[in-house]
């Protein structure tokens, strides 16, 4: 019975053409093989965030008057309401770090090379988003540490040149931080950014797919290749249950702190500080001199990191020379340098 | 004598040159003279250039009399033209008060100003003795100032808040000037140990009391042994209340006792602890009970009840804290049991109505709360346990999934290389 389902299921639903297609795909099996898996870990968490801010939806109330109460509700009396809501917060997190490896393994490996330049540029865009997803979603509980680091983060995009003060008012939605941000970052966190990132990350599937994963030049077109399905697979499932275990022992060790509620009359307290991933960019523009010749720091600052963003996103346009053995050297220092920047400038950032 | 005579001839003629340019130049001959004389002549001059009277508009001539637009030392100090000379000091209050006492006068400069002064002043033990014709005691200028007298809010004016204790110690810690008066000399130095002082001086606190709050300032009298709860009434009014509904307010009547003194002393008023209540040695309670009698047993009673709640309450934020460490949310819990801490400080308020049973319904209810924070921290704590047995199995079976499908690929990978 059970198999005459299948075969029915399998041929009205065309299942015989995706298991014939699944049979033949083939992934690189080589020495570096290992850090493709951080994709696969990142779409995982993702789909965490969704399911549990999804669960976290049918509770959270986005009023600066309900929005603190409504997340203390969650963790206290709904039933593994602590669970849900720890593991989207560290799942926020570590969907940060694996896409940070993610993205640093694919430029050690060069895998951005030709023909995969547009593969690279959605990846970078799901970056961003994510960054944003971060950035939105930590003001949500309405909290005193959330409150003032999205002042401080909204007055850095208001040091953007030129939209600077247009882009603090479109994220505020007035000049201060108030309700009206709240309810906009929340916009932003469950509509905007959710619907952004489905077809980003569609789009970078889709081509992961067309171009296949790449193999390390050094290995040419005779890398040795693995059954996409089952072993590849399986093995992704293994590292997809690794991060549920990190995932679940980070939530139930330490779950994600509430904190006190918000009072924007109350003075900033002392140490107040961005989320991990913006503490390097936090750091550097605090070292700046608030004038530099005729240009204001935090300007300038702005202006850089925009800059070496935008340098960053187009690596694969102006590497198209690196099986030059020299230069590939030396974009892999510059890897280095900017793994040990964004460390040294977060931990720096983050006891300073 | 014949030179000095001459010295201070030389000196007035001086003056009277300078009085000449001063004429000349619309200035105030008392000024230009006495700037240009040295020593104790001199000195108004410099000091009341800061003097409040100054800043108003006041001169030399509307307390010493005298006429300063003549040029002539002789014609501007002379009786005819009203000249005073040096003020009397049975004089001084009433001269003040030609002004001070005038409404129509002093609220042209500040209406709050009260006018009162000089019939305060009278009421005083100063005022009394003055009159009685002791020069010694205090009058306006032993406070004030003479010629450099400043605003009371001006830091530099000796009746500041922060410096009026010192202005009172100048003639009350000096034991020779105080002879003959039978009052001690120690208050100074034992306000500056008290709770009162700490407020003023550390916390700069100006309503923190000082001498005049308690003594008064213009009509300064001792608070007699009636009145002293009344005088501690004036801020602390709830223990005043507590106090004269007690049974001790009977008791110490009856005994010439004054109120809050008793315990907490006068001048030099310590942080009141616990160990001032109940019946173990160095309690104030023992100085009056004895064993067997019922106010032994009330003391021992109430100070057991405080013991108690105080370290229920302890014990509940302990085990908040346990849990809040180790990451679980019990805010709400918390701020309950400050309620619980709330009633703490009330059952220490209405100790002082000398009531077990007035005192034991804060007690009862501070109690309530610990018992409930307490709750909450021991659930959640057991919340934390069940979260790490849920962890541990959770691991546990990820864990042996992990290896499952890590000997599965194994065993592929085995079978498509054979293949």
């Amino acid at each position: 019975m059970f198999r005459r389902v299948l075969g029915w299921v399998s041929n009205r639903a065309g299942l015989d053409g995706a298991r014939d297609f699944l049979k033949h795909k083939t992934v690189p099996a080589h020495s570096g093989a290992l850090w493709y898996y951080f994709g696969g870990v990142t779409l995982f968490l993702f789909v965490i965030q969704v399911l549990t801010g999804m669960l976290l939806l049918l509770y959270y109330r986005p009023t600066p008057t309900e929005a603190f109460e409504s997340v203390q509700f969650i963790v206290t009396q709904v039933e593994f309401g602590w669970l849900i809501r720890s593991v989207h917060s560290w799942a926020a997190n570590l969907m940060v770090l694996t896409a940070l490896i993610h993205m640093f393994s694919v430029f050690f490996l060069k895998a951005y090379r030709k023909p995969r330049e547009l593969t690279w540029l959605s990846g970078i865009a799901l970056l961003f988003l994510t960054l944003a997803f971060g950035f939105s979603g930590y003001l949500l509980p309405w909290n005193t540490l959330a409150y003032f680091a999205t002042k401080v983060g909204t007055d850095m995009g208001g040091a953007v040149p030129v939209v600077g003060s247009f882009l603090r008012r479109f994220l505020r939605g007035g000049e201060e931080v108030t309700g009206a941000t709240l309810t906009r970052f929340f916009g932003f966190h469950v509509a905007v950014l959710p619907g952004l990132t489905t077809l980003l990350l569609l789009a970078h599937l889709a081509l992961v797919q067309k171009w296949g994963i790449s193999s390390p030049k050094r290995q040419g077109e005779s890398a040795p290749a693995m059954p996409f399905y089952p072993n590849f697979v399986l093995r992704e499932l293994i590292g997809w249950y690794g991060a549920l275990a990190v995932l679940g022992t980070l939530a139930a060790l330490f779950p994600w702190e509430l904190g006190t509620k918000a009072d924007p009359f109350a003075p900033a307290p002392a140490g107040i500080r961005p989320e991990w991933y913006f503490l390097a960019m936090f750091f550097t523009l605090k070292l700046i001199p608030s004038k530099v010749l005729v240009f204001d720091g935090e300007v300038l600052g702005v202006l850089v990191f925009g800059l070496a963003a935008v340098g960053w996103m187009l690596m694969p346009f102006w590497d198209n020379r690196s099986e030059n053995e020299r230069r590939h050297r030396m974009l892999t220092g510059l890897g280095i340098f900017v793994i040990a920047y964004l460390a040294v400038f977060s931990v720096l950032g983050y006891w300073g | 004598m014949t030179l000095a005579m001459t010295a201070i001839r030389l000196a007035l003629l001086g003056g009277a040159l300078a009085a000449g340019l001063a004429a000349q130049t619309g200035k105030d001959s008392c000024v230009a003279c006495h700037g240009a004389l040295e020593g104790s002549l001199a000195e108004p001059t410099a000091a009341f250039q800061h003097d409040v009277h100054k800043v108003r508009g006041f001169s030399c001539v509307d307390c010493h009399g005298g006429d300063p637009t003549a040029l002539d030392p002789e014609t501007s100090m002379s009786r005819a033209r009203g000249f005073k000379g040096k003020i009397d000091r049975r004089a001084i209050p009433e001269l003040c008060a030609r002004c001070h006492s005038d409404a129509t006068l002093i609220h042209r400069f500040n209406p709050r100003q009260r006018v009162d002064q000089l019939a305060q002043y009278r009421t005083s033990v100063h005022g009394r003795r003055l009159a009685a014709g002791d020069t010694r005691v205090a009058n306006c200028v032993d406070c004030h100032g003479v010629h450099d007298i400043r605003e009371v809010r001006d830091p530099l004016s000796p009746v500041h808040p922060l410096r009026l204790p010192e202005t009172c110690a100048r003639c009350h810690s000096d034991s020779d000037h105080m002879k003959g008066y039978g009052i001690a000399t120690d208050q100074f130095e034992k306000y500056r140990r008290s709770v009162h002082w700490e407020a003023l001086s550390r916390r700069g606190d100006f309503s923190a009391p000082s001498c005049a709050t308690c003594h008064g300032n213009h009509g300064a009298a001792p608070p007699g042994v009636a009145t002293v709860a009344h005088v501690c009434g004036s801020c602390h009014a709830v223990f005043e209340n507590l106090f004269t509904k007690s049974p001790h307010k009977k008791a110490f009547d009856e005994l010439g006792m004054p109120g809050c003194v008793v315990c907490h002393g006068n001048h030099e008023v310590a942080k009141p602890t616990m160990a001032l209540v109940g019946v173990q040695p160095g309690s104030l309670c023992l100085n009056c009970h004895v064993e067997g009698d019922k106010g032994r047993q009330a003391a021992e009673f109430m100070r057991s009840r405080i013991d108690e709640l105080a370290t229920v309450l302890d014990g509940s934020e302990e085990i908040l804290k346990r849990a809040e460490r180790s990451g679980m949310e019990v805010s709400p819990a918390l701020v309950e049991l400050s309620g619980g801490r709330e009633s703490l400080i009330r059952a220490k308020v209405e100790l002082h109505g000398f009531d077990p049973v007035l005192m034991d319904g804060s007690v009862k209810k501070g109690l309530e709360i610990a018992a409930a924070a307490r709750r909450a921290g021991e659930k959640a704590l057991q919340e934390r346990d069940f979260r790490r047995k849920g962890l541990l199995l959770s691991l546990t079976a990820i864990g042996v999934t992990m290896a499952g499908l890590w000997l599965a690929v194994r065993e592929l990978e085995r079978r498509s290389k054979k293949g």
